[in-house]
């Protein structure tokens, strides 16, 4: 293994959002916090219903897992994307780094970006809500699992997109309309029964749902059934990207 | 002796039917200069992005330094440097940034030392703390020569590393080329400007349409294969007539305004040039001015990717 080529790739991953914080970590956060000013007031103290807690405080797990989520996949997608149309991503591919140690890298990084941007927000939001943290663990995994899945499934985007349109189309088309429909602004038993059944296909519900349980202590799935299939979307998304940097996928054609 | 680089049969076909190379075979010598010559589209730069790693070939074989290069990718990278023909640069970072990453991504710990002298070679210490983006292309392009060497490699290809570098700086370039070269460092490059590689290499291998033409020393290639020619010019301009056309066959004859020009040949070492300057005056009479035009590599050149034969 050439770990200290990887340490170097992840260390550029990672100083590259370093380098634009008000894009990377400023923005999300006054995002989260326009959210949250306009659902305080739209929502006032009302109760999630069969959840019984106040609706204010289930929100705010959901808008920071999304926003580690959407982090992860910009980070991966947006360098590979910037590497393509600047010719840059040669830069790795003639460098001595195997298709595992280039997938451990961008994925390092993306948890970073998606944990740092996670950890701002709790601050930012801290003084507004009451929740504290239930299950530290529970807590754990879904940040990291969630970024792994959501960097790798950036990653394959940045692959296959050969233009900012392809990448747009993706991000509009897929990602934004599974992470709005995962739960984070609604419990699912809040749905009538066939969308329910239909939510419980969308990975992004059980990261969401996971996540926020480890703050609330209540949740909509079995954890242990979530923990499953959220161990099986990591192995795959890790697997795929794996494999795509050793076959030079839509990269060295 | 040793090769450097031993490619067998390769080919690349690309998706769009595209064949970019039809079974190539070359040899590079351990420590040459090496030319790679071919006009635009003649599968240069796709044989060096499959050496690079950033194009698949579609079959073919590759020794480097006498390992495998498919099979043996990691050890061959680390002993390898290319600087791509198109300008790319990181637009997050500074150059001396980007060289420690370059570096680190190879698995070495940057040569601070090595960095530097890098930055100082290739004029680029001044702007070593500015973005990529406020770099001019020339420097960009220095800046993608440094990238490849900062990991101290053993081959380093060089594909038209001085397009739209100026005189000087492109004269002081090579300099530094032929220090690396005369310490040992192989040095494969591609140019558009022939009278370069004909004063800097030692070796020269000419594709054309994914086909080798031709690969030997540069001595031999401009000893055997650059012929020369001699050019009578006269007070008015002659015809070549069928039957004087007959006469000088051996020759070749064309006319150039008010010149005549034979191709001379060589045999056990001497020159024919006797006999054609005969046969002129046979035909034409005393000429004003009588020269002998040597062939340098851009007329080889032309006249071989003009005929597409093998030499």
């Amino acid at each position: 293994m050439n770990w200290y080529g990887c340490w170097t790739l992840y260390s550029r991953e990672s100083r590259r959002f370093l380098n634009v914080k008000m894009q990377t970590i400023v923005a999300p956060a006054l995002t989260a916090v326009m959210y949250l000013i306009v659902f305080r007031y739209a929502m006032g103290d009302r109760q999630v219903p069969n959840l019984d807690v106040p609706y204010f405080d289930f929100l705010i797990p959901g808008l920071v897992m999304m926003a580690m989520m959407q982090n992860a996949f910009a980070n991966t997608s947006s360098s590979i994307m910037v590497g393509k149309l600047m010719n840059v991503q040669i830069f790795l591919m003639m460098a001595p780094l195997s298709a595992i140690e280039i997938t451990i890298a961008f994925l390092a990084a993306a948890i970073t970006r998606a944990v740092v941007v996670a950890v701002v927000l709790l601050l930012v939001l801290a003084p507004f809500t009451n929740i504290h943290i239930e299950h530290l663990w529970m807590i754990l995994f879904y940040s990291i699992t969630g970024s792994i899945i959501m960097g790798g499934m950036g990653m394959i985007a940045g692959m296959w997109s050969k233009t900012f349109d392809d990448m747009a189309l993706l991000n509009n088309f897929i990602i934004i309309p599974l992470t709005f429909l995962s739960g984070v602004f609604y419990s699912v038993k809040q749905l009538p029964e066939t969308w329910q059944v239909v939510n419980h296909f969308n990975p992004f519900f059980y990261l969401i749902d996971g996540f926020r349980h480890g703050f609330l202590n209540v949740g909509d799935t079995d954890p242990s059934q979530a923990i499953a299939i959220v161990s099986i979307a990591t192995l795959t998304t890790v697997f795929a990207c794996w494999k795509l940097w050793q076959t030079g996928w839509r990269l060295k054609d | 002796m040793t090769t450097a680089l031993t490619i067998s049969q390769l080919t690349k076909t690309y998706k769009n039917g595209k064949k970019a190379l039809q079974g190539v075979d070359l040899s590079v010598p351990e420590g040459s200069f090496f030319a790679l010559l071919g006009p635009n589209g003649a599968g240069k730069s796709t044989l060096i992005n499959i050496l690079a790693d950033t194009v698949k070939p579609s079959s073919g074989k590759v020794s480097f330094l006498g390992h495998d290069l498919f099979s043996e990718r990691r050890w061959c990278k680390q002993r390898l440097g290319v600087v791509p023909q198109e300008i790319a640069f990181d637009p997050f970072f500074a150059p001396r940034d980007i060289l420690k990453i370059m570096s680190g991504m190879f698995g070495v710990q940057p040569d601070l030392k090595w960095i530097e002298e890098l930055l100082n070679r290739l004029e680029l210490s001044e702007h070593a703390h500015k973005n990529a983006r406020q770099l001019s292309g020339g420097m960009r392009r220095r800046l993608l020569v440094a990238q490849a060497l900062v990991h101290k490699p053993k081959v380093v290809i060089l594909d038209e590393p001085t397009a739209g570098v100026d005189v000087e700086l492109r004269k002081r370039l090579w300099g530094f080329m032929r220090e690396l070269n005369a310490s040992g460092t192989t040095i494969l490059l591609t140019t558009h400007y022939l009278e370069e590689a004909e004063e800097l290499c030692d070796h020269v291998a000419i594709i054309n349409q994914g086909k080798l033409l031709t690969s030997q020393s540069m001595k031999s290639l401009l000893d055997n294969v650059g012929s020369s020619s001699l050019v009578l010019e006269y007070a008015d301009a002659k015809t070549i007539s069928g039957d004087i056309k007959n006469k000088l066959a051996d020759f070749c004859p064309r006319t150039q305004d008010n010149k005549v020009i034979l191709s001379l040949k060589k045999c056990d070492g001497h020159s024919n040039f006797n006999d054609a300057y005969q046969a002129a005056l046979a035909c034409w009479g005393e000429a004003i001015s009588v020269n002998i035009q040597d062939e340098d590599l851009e007329d080889v050149f032309l006249r071989l990717t003009h005929n597409g034969a093998s030499a």
